[in-house]
């Protein structure tokens, strides 16, 4: 386990150098002078050329990474050029956010779908099931805004038990709770239905197998049967799915962000990334590379825990 | 002495998308005490369905259309699925072919063998665990504590196949159930594990219903033998009568496919032709098509059980005959 750990962190800066370059390589060839957007429409030419200079602009382009590199080996990484605000202050206003909701998102989304697609599994080809899957697949195609939106219609305008957007009280006070519900809902919704689905078929397969049968031979009662003999093998593959979910919702989720009024990490992309803010776009992809890479391991050590065939020694 | 399993007319069918398949046509037989039946037939003939509505573990589309299965005089049929799960592990358990998929992989040893303890005989874990070390040992496996704590993958096929044992007879069920235990193993180990289930079966008495379709095996443990043919018995009774008095034309041929070690020009004499599809509707005897000694009544009309011995049945046109005969003969 021990041998993984350290692997995976070893790739992990490995990766964080490649992406780290490719990020910067392509924001040169990317249209759009950062001086010019710091100074703004009315600067002379001189202007962008002390601005330029007090850059580092001026140097070569691989000086000009390799300052970067050195910044990041001590903490720094840089400037936003919209704001001056560093990138690490303004990853970590944001993230807490976008943790928050990602988790609460994965709450929402395992809790529906785990237990959906099981019961739809052991009432198979029931009226159960098929209104269990129609509604999964409701879950797929329905796009996150409309969602959203019409969750923020129903309880926050018409109903008013819940707020209309915003994520600005403490996760351990009513408030922070209920302002989290209409948002983990509206993302919660989509991995819900690709969780269900998964366990569903991943349940089925399990409860034919050989060792369900020996569990029933033994007189185990049809309750733990399902929730204990099958329910720890038929996660196997669906933890996969919760890992990619989870990585992707930790890396910000623009429109439901958007639709909620919500300061996170996907907005903060996506505004970076409208204003050529390159120091943002910068540390943000590298935030969400670490964030997948991490994910990624502890998915992994969870697939040992679950299933004692796995080992990584 | 009363018998201790009854099974009369039992007939399974399976639901499919196209048709209602007949796999097993109506089966009779007893199993008293102490006894071991060998179930023996070629693959398909419906040994592993008949073994499983015993324990009524039969597949979601399969379902008992007739019939009558009775445990020490109890009906098990119409029972309810919590009736049933009370029994199982505990009055009748059952040992399947795959030691490597039979148990659960992601539990450890321990766990599975304390289930049945604490569901039938509701000991306390600790209890549980003490009992499940002595079974391990009786199955004859090494450092019992340390196993206790290892998952299913870490033992071999021969030992997971004692740990089934040792499962199956945690709470001394009076009927054990085998669906094909040692096919899977290799030969030195095969006899093993025959050698313990003889063994253990003698020390607590009870009734086995043993299926296989290897002629050795059943030389080796059966005191009766019930032959199947395509979903019907085409002959039951007492192991040496099997052997040296075979009276149906299918157990001839079943005895002429065992291959003689000692005898190396000796091949398989295996019965031509194959065994019937689940749909295939055959008129008169089942067997007629590879019947080397099929007469005209063969193809009309299904043979009726005969009554060999008192102990001994063959379904086969053939029995009228001598039976004929004898009559001739004796008149
Ligand atoms: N779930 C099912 N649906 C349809 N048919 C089935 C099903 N299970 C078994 N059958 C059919 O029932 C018949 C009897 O099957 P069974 O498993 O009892 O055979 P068997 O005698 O145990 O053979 P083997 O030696 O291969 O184990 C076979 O023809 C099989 O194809
Ligand atoms: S009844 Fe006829 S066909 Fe069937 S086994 Fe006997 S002799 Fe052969
Ligand atoms: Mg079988």
């Amino acid at each position: 386990m021990l041998v993984l750990i350290v692997r995976r962190l070893f790739q992990l800066v490995l990766l964080l150098f490649g992406i780290s370059f490719i990020v910067f390589m392509s924001m040169f060839i990317a249209p759009g002078d950062p001086a010019a957007i710091i100074a703004g429409p009315t600067a002379s030419a001189s202007d962008l050329e002390a601005i330029r200079a007090s850059m580092g602009l001026d140097k070569p382009v691989l000086v000009q990474y390799l300052d970067y590199l050195a910044g990041v080996l001590h903490g720094d990484f840089g400037y936003s050029y919209q704001t001056g605000q560093s990138v690490s202050d303004a990853i970590i206003s944001r993230f807490p956010n976008t943790f928050k909701l990602a988790v609460a998102s994965m709450i929402v989304a395992m809790a529906i779908g785990i237990f959906a697609g099981i019961i739809s599994a052991i009432k198979h080809n029931s009226w159960i099931d098929f209104s269990s899957t129609t509604i999964a697949l409701l879950g797929v195609s329905i796009p996150n805004f409309w969602l959203g939106a019409m969750l923020i219609l129903v309880f926050a305008v018409n109903l008013q038990i819940l707020p209309v957007g915003g994520l600005s009280y403490s996760i351990f006070s009513l408030e922070g709770i209920k302002e989290l519900v209409l948002p983990a809902i509206t993302l919660g919704t989509a991995s819900a239905a690709l969780i269900a689905r998964m366990s569903r078929s991943s349940m089925l397969e399990v409860i034919q197998s050989d060792y369900i049968r020996t569990a029933k031979a033994k007189g185990v009662k049809k309750r733990s049967i399902v929730w204990v003999h099958a329910l720890r093998n038929a996660m196997i593959p669906v933890i996969t799915i919760i890992g990619i979910d989870f990585g992707a919702l930790l890396g910000g989720t623009v429109i439901t962000e958007q639709v909620f009024a919500i300061n996170g990490v996907g907005r903060l992309m996506i505004d970076a990334i409208a204003a050529r803010d390159f120091p943002i776009i910068q540390g943000t992809v590298l935030l969400v590379a670490a964030i997948f890479v991490v994910v990624n391991l502890i998915i992994d050590i969870i697939y040992a825990l679950i299933d004692p065939r796995i080992s990584y020694d | 002495m009363k018998n201790l399993l009854e099974v009369e007319n039992l007939k399974v069918n399976f639901r499919t998308k196209k048709e209602r398949l007949r796999a097993v046509r109506g089966i009779s037989f007893s199993l008293k005490k102490g006894e071991t039946l060998c179930i023996v037939g070629e693959s398909g003939c419906g040994k592993s369905i008949t073994s499983l509505s015993i324990i009524g573990l039969l597949p979601s589309n399969g379902e008992i259309a007739e019939g009558s299965i009775k445990l020490d005089g109890n009906e098990l049929l119409g029972k309810t699925e919590n009736e049933l799960e009370i029994m199982r592990g505990n009055e009748i358990s059952m040992i399947f072919q795959e030691p490597m998929t039979a148990l659960n992989p992601t539990f450890t040893i321990g766990f599975q063998l304390r289930e049945p303890l604490m569901i039938h005989k509701k000991m306390s874990k600790k209890e549980a665990t003490k009992k499940s070390i002595e079974l391990l040992e009786k199955v004859g496996i090494p450092n019992p504590v340390e196993k206790l704590r290892q998952f299913p993958h870490e033992l071999s096929g021969g030992m997971r196949q004692r740990v089934m044992i040792a499962m199956a007879l945690a709470c001394e069920p009076s009927l054990l159930l085998a669906d094909e235990p040692t096919t899977a193993l290799d030969v030195t180990i095969q006899a093993q594990i025959l050698e313990l289930m003889d063994e253990l079966k003698r020390q607590m008495g009870m009734g086995v219903v043993f299926v296989t379709h290897d002629m050795g095996v059943v030389a080796e443990i059966a005191d009766r033998v019930m032959v199947m043919y395509a979903g019907e018995v085409v002959e039951i009774g007492d192991v040496d009568r099997i052997f040296n008095h075979p009276q149906h034309p299918y157990t001839k041929g079943l005895l002429g496919a065992v291959p003689n070690v000692d005898d190396e020009e000796h091949h398989l004499n295996i019965i031509p032709g194959s065994m019937p599809n689940l749909d295939d509707e055959i008129s008169g005897c089942r067997f007629h098509p590879r019947c080397p000694y099929a007469m005209d009544i063969c193809r009309k009309k299904n043979p009726t059980t005969f009554q060999v011995t008192s102990s001994h049945q063959s379904k086969c046109w053939l029995q009228e005959v001598t039976d004929v005969d004898r009559l001739h003969t004796t008149s």
